[in-house]
């Protein structure tokens, strides 16, 4: 096999591929992260620069003589919108014609080259806009006063007396009329304006941004058109297919390769790294078929023991150990839940959780001559560009990354970037030629960083009056940091594991004013990896806090709405929110036979939402009739836009309902889509969108109001049947979304 | 081996049971048609064998000689088919990798049944959207087959004005 593999490599000096020892960077498992962190920023002039140099008023805009405006962008854009929303800022800022904008997005070779001017490429923790937004306004609004001051010096005219509309400057002394096209020239040529005399338009007086406006990404979503790095064709592409132990942190022992001699199209076997085997081919599927049929011996390692019910014992354990640590310790809640009137207790766990992007991860991957190049769906492109010249060797300056439009991203693919890593060490074994790899559905559900296990015991006092007065929340499960990020862990204390429940404000703050108040958390950590999955630490937070009041809330003999309106007076946007989304849902209004409310409130991302479900059920079958979500997210640069991923939070909200990956002798057992729900058409309420902007801050979109969808349809579940659902997902309560 | 894809035939020296979809996408070069899960679950992949909506990743290429095979590149290059117009107005897709999978599947369904009730489209439209465009979905196939029902973006915008998303009520001029 050996030769046969040697004589069919196109490009020769790919001998005993299989027994090269690959020394990989980092392997598949418990990569790295945040690699766009620290490049090494060296000038560098890059062919690139002179082609984008030539209509280049700055490095946002690019005008042409026809008055089209391109305006470049440094995010990633995965559906969330955030490639027309900032679009949309930087048109408001530059007053050019909305309906002549195009969007040309940037690789990390030319931000590198250009000392980073386009500032950070990682697009995650809803930041995609908000991040942004000063520094884009700016880039738009400096075009501005250099086009404008280019026709003013054209027409020797005070920069002042002119006036701009739709990219048409005016001259109202003068009668003199141009446009943008016809000064760009000129502009590009002034030294840009002091930073200091930019002034920004108030958001309350916006024109094009604030509009709920087309997306710009739409037209060759609907006709097969647009290529996905997945759709990726190069010429004397190879294709690989890859699988990894099962088992986390088990090894390739052997694999038998003689096995697929002479298979039609196969180019070769490739051990990547110590963990995992790759079938490189022609085609994809003749890659893969012929990995299907490859031998393959592991050394499963240690962690072949663990399973579901390991983990969950350990998790268990956490929720009483004295080892936890307090992030809140407000009055002596432990002493006022025992002197009070009434006490509540329970114990909620949240599974893992996989992101399931619809597009699977994959790269192509070509090395050639010194250089190295990358084709990616990232979240992260400066991140898979480090990737690839840590593995292929080539310095960044000879590297790129090209990004694709993501089929998904969700937190997937950000920091960690084991796919690229992967591929480049598979193309690294055939010089020159580009090799695309595919992970199979089976090895994307294999091999994710899901979202943490988590378990959590709450405890609460009521007073006689049915206050709250004491709140003791205890959260036992595993790190995300300490996988990926144990840099972020000072003292032991990985704060973010409670995110939506710190004290500070303006990101993830707890809302409810409690007299004595003590949260924790331990950290238990497990064999297998997490990661950010969209809401991240929230989803499984806001499952516990919320639903847990709603226990409180019945236990005290209160309204749902009014007992939390009584805990947040000292948070008026939090309580804002959640009045907003009340009254939208009609709360306290008569609701047909059998329907019933839940209701909850959480803040992450700097962002506060609240959610009202409608909820009946049926013996084992729950049906979500109408959701109303609410979002206070600032400034809402395109309602539509903002709409459209509330609708889809409910969808992967639907995710902490119903999905769940466990692990059996070690490794994941729900491989694809018939063991691992998701949420479908026929399963989704009617959704409404409660937007209330309050123009003093900047929040995230993509993730905020995942988290209150979950913990509103559990408590819409626990007013229709008076039992409250603790073990997630709901199947463990003999209950099934329809 | 001979296939007919959108009107054309194709020569495609290709082993009979590679699925359709590889098929599509690798011997002939039609990527609009994705791979989600490779075992008929997610629809991804749904193209029109002889006008009926089928998964490709689980028929084998053989499967579809002599039968006409219609893609997501079939539908229409310049988007002019009823369901791509209420798509693109209604703004569907976020990502977009699963909508042409959806978009067939739609197409399909309104085939079969012009006025498609909601439970009708429940019935026909199980293929599965990470982003969670269904509702979009659902509003975009009622306003291609003209049902006259709206539905889509229910926005409320500040205090007390509502706003709804483009295109929210049919539009006669793009029935199915």
């Amino acid at each position: 096999m050996k030769k046969i593999i040697s004589e069919k490599a196109q490009h020769g000096k790919v001998t005993n591929l299989s027994r090269r020892r690959f020394v990989v960077a980092s392997a598949a498992a418990g990569g790295g992260l945040a690699l766009g962190l620290n490049l090494p920023f060296g000038s560098r002039t890059a062919a690139a620069q002179g082609s984008l140099a030539s209509a280049e008023v700055n490095a946002w805009v690019v005008v042409k003589p026809d008055d089209s405006c391109v305006i470049r962008i440094a995010r990633a854009e995965m559906g969330q919108g955030t490639h027309t929303g900032l679009a949309q800022l930087v048109c408001e800022e530059l007053g050019c014609d909305w309906n002549k904008v195009s969007i040309e997005p940037i690789t990390p070779g030319q931000n590198l080259a250009r000392k980073r001017v386009w500032r950070d490429m990682s697009t995650g923790g809803s930041r995609g806009i908000r991040g942004s937004q000063d520094y884009v306004r700016r880039g738009g609004a400096a075009a501005r006063m250099m086009l404008l001051q280019a026709a003013a010096d054209r027409w020797n005219v005070p920069v002042a007396e002119l006036a701009v509309a739709n990219g048409v400057i005016t001259h109202a002394a003068s009668g003199n009329s141009t446009s943008y096209g016809k000064v760009a020239e000129a502009a590009a040529k002034l030294t840009p304006p002091d930073p200091k005399s930019i002034k920004l338009k108030d958001p309350r007086s916006w024109k094009i941004a604030g509009k709920p406006l087309k997306r710009l990404d739409t037209a060759d979503k609907v006709n097969g058109g647009k290529k996905y790095s997945i759709d990726l064709a190069l010429p004397g592409m190879l294709h690989a297919a890859i699988r990894a132990c099962p088992v986390f942190g088990g090894t390739v022992a052997s694999f038998d390769e003689s096995k697929i001699a002479g298979r039609r199209g196969v180019q070769g076997v490739v051990k990547v790294g110590e963990t995992a085997v790759a079938v490189v081919a022609d085609t994809w599927w003749r890659a893969k078929s012929a990995l299907d049929a490859l031998p393959i011996v592991w050394d499963e390692g240690p962690a072949a023991k663990e399973s579901s019910a390991t983990i969950a014992t350990r998790l268990t354990e956490g929720l009483t150990a004295g080892d936890a640590f307090a992030d809140t310790n407000v009055g002596d809640a432990i002493g006022a839940i025992a002197g009070a009137a009434k006490q509540v207790e329970a114990v909620y766990s949240t599974p893992f959780v996989s992101h399931s992007c619809m597009e699977p991860m994959n790269c192509t991957v070509r090395i050639s001559d010194g250089k190295a190049e990358v084709w990616m769906p990232s979240q992260n492109a400066e991140a898979s560009m480090a990737a690839l010249s840590a593995v292929s060797g080539v310095p960044l300056a000879q590297c790129e990354a090209y990004n694709h439009g993501l089929g998904g991203g969700f937190g997937r693919r950000g920091g960690t970037q084991d796919f690229v890593r992967q591929g480049a060490a598979i193309a690294k074994q055939f010089p020159g030629v580009p090799v695309k790899l595919t992970w199979s559905r089976e090895e994307d559900q294999a091999h994710d960083f899901y979202r943490p296990i988590g378990q959590c015991k709450l405890s609460a006092g009521i007073d006689s009056d049915g206050s709250l007065v004491a709140l003791h929340l205890r959260v036992s499960g595993q790190s995300i940091n300490a996988h990926l990020a144990p840099h972020n862990i000072k003292e032991g204390k990985d704060r973010r594991q409670l995110q939506g429940l710190w004290p500070q404000p303006h990101d993830a703050q707890f809302g409810y004013t409690v007299p004595n108040l003590l949260i924790e958390y331990a950290m238990r950590n497990t064999h297998v990896p997490v990661g950010p999955w969209r809401g991240v630490n929230t989803n499984q937070n806001a499952i516990y806090l919320e639903c847990f009041i709603e226990e409180c809330a019945r236990a005290a003999g209160k309204d749902s709405l009014e007992f939390r309106r009584a805990m947040l007076q000292r948070h008026p946007k939090h309580l804002g929110v959640l009045n907003a989304a009340a009254e939208k849902a009609g709360w306290g209004t008569p609701l047909p036979a059998g329907v019933h409310r839940g209701i909850a409130q959480f803040m992450g991302y700097a962002s506060y939402t609240a959610a009202v479900a409608e909820v009946s059920v049926n013996g084992s079958e729950v049906k979500v009739h109408r959701m109303v979500l609410a979002t206070n997210c600032g400034h809402a640069v395109n309602p539509a836009t903002i709409a459209a991923q509330i609708e889809g939070s409910v969808a992967y909200g639907f995710d902490s309902l119903q999905s769940e990956i466990t692990i059996q002798n070690g490794r994941v057992a729900e491989l694809n889509f018939h063991t691992y729900p998701v949420a479908r058409l026929a399963q989704l309420p009617k959704i409404e969108s409660v937007i209330v902007p309050t123009y003093d801050f900047w929040g995230g979109v993509g993730e905020p109001t995942i988290c209150v969808s979950a913990p509103a349809i559990l408590n819409g579940i626990l007013a229709a049947t008076g039992k409250p659902v603790r073990t997630l997902p709901l199947k463990h309560s003999g209950l099934v979304l329809v | 081996m001979q296939l007919n894809v959108n009107g054309r035939n194709h020569e495609v020296d290709i082993e009979p049971e590679m699925p359709l979809l590889w098929a599509l996408r690798e011997a002939i070069g039609l990527t609009g048609t994705k791979y989600g899960c490779g075992i008929a679950q997610c629809g991804a992949c749904t193209v029109h064998l002889d006008g009926e909506a089928v998964r490709s990743c689980s028929i084998p290429v053989s499967a579809a000689i002599g039968r006409r095979v219609v893609t997501i590149e079939g539908l229409s290059r310049d988007n002019s088919h009823p369901v791509q117009k209420a798509w693109v107005a209604l703004d569907v897709p976020q990502c977009g990798y699963c909508q042409s999978g959806q978009i067939m599947a739609a197409v399909a369904l309104l085939h079969k049944n012009p006025k498609p009730t909601d439970k009708d489209i429940d019935a026909a439209m199980t293929n599965i959207c990470r982003c969670g465009t269904y509702q979009r979905i659902r509003a975009a196939i009622h306003m291609a087959a003209g049902t006259g029902k709206g539905g889509g973006s229910i926005i409320h915008l500040g205090s007390g004005s509502i706003e709804s998303a483009p295109g929210i009520s049919a539009d006669p001029a793009i029935q199915a």
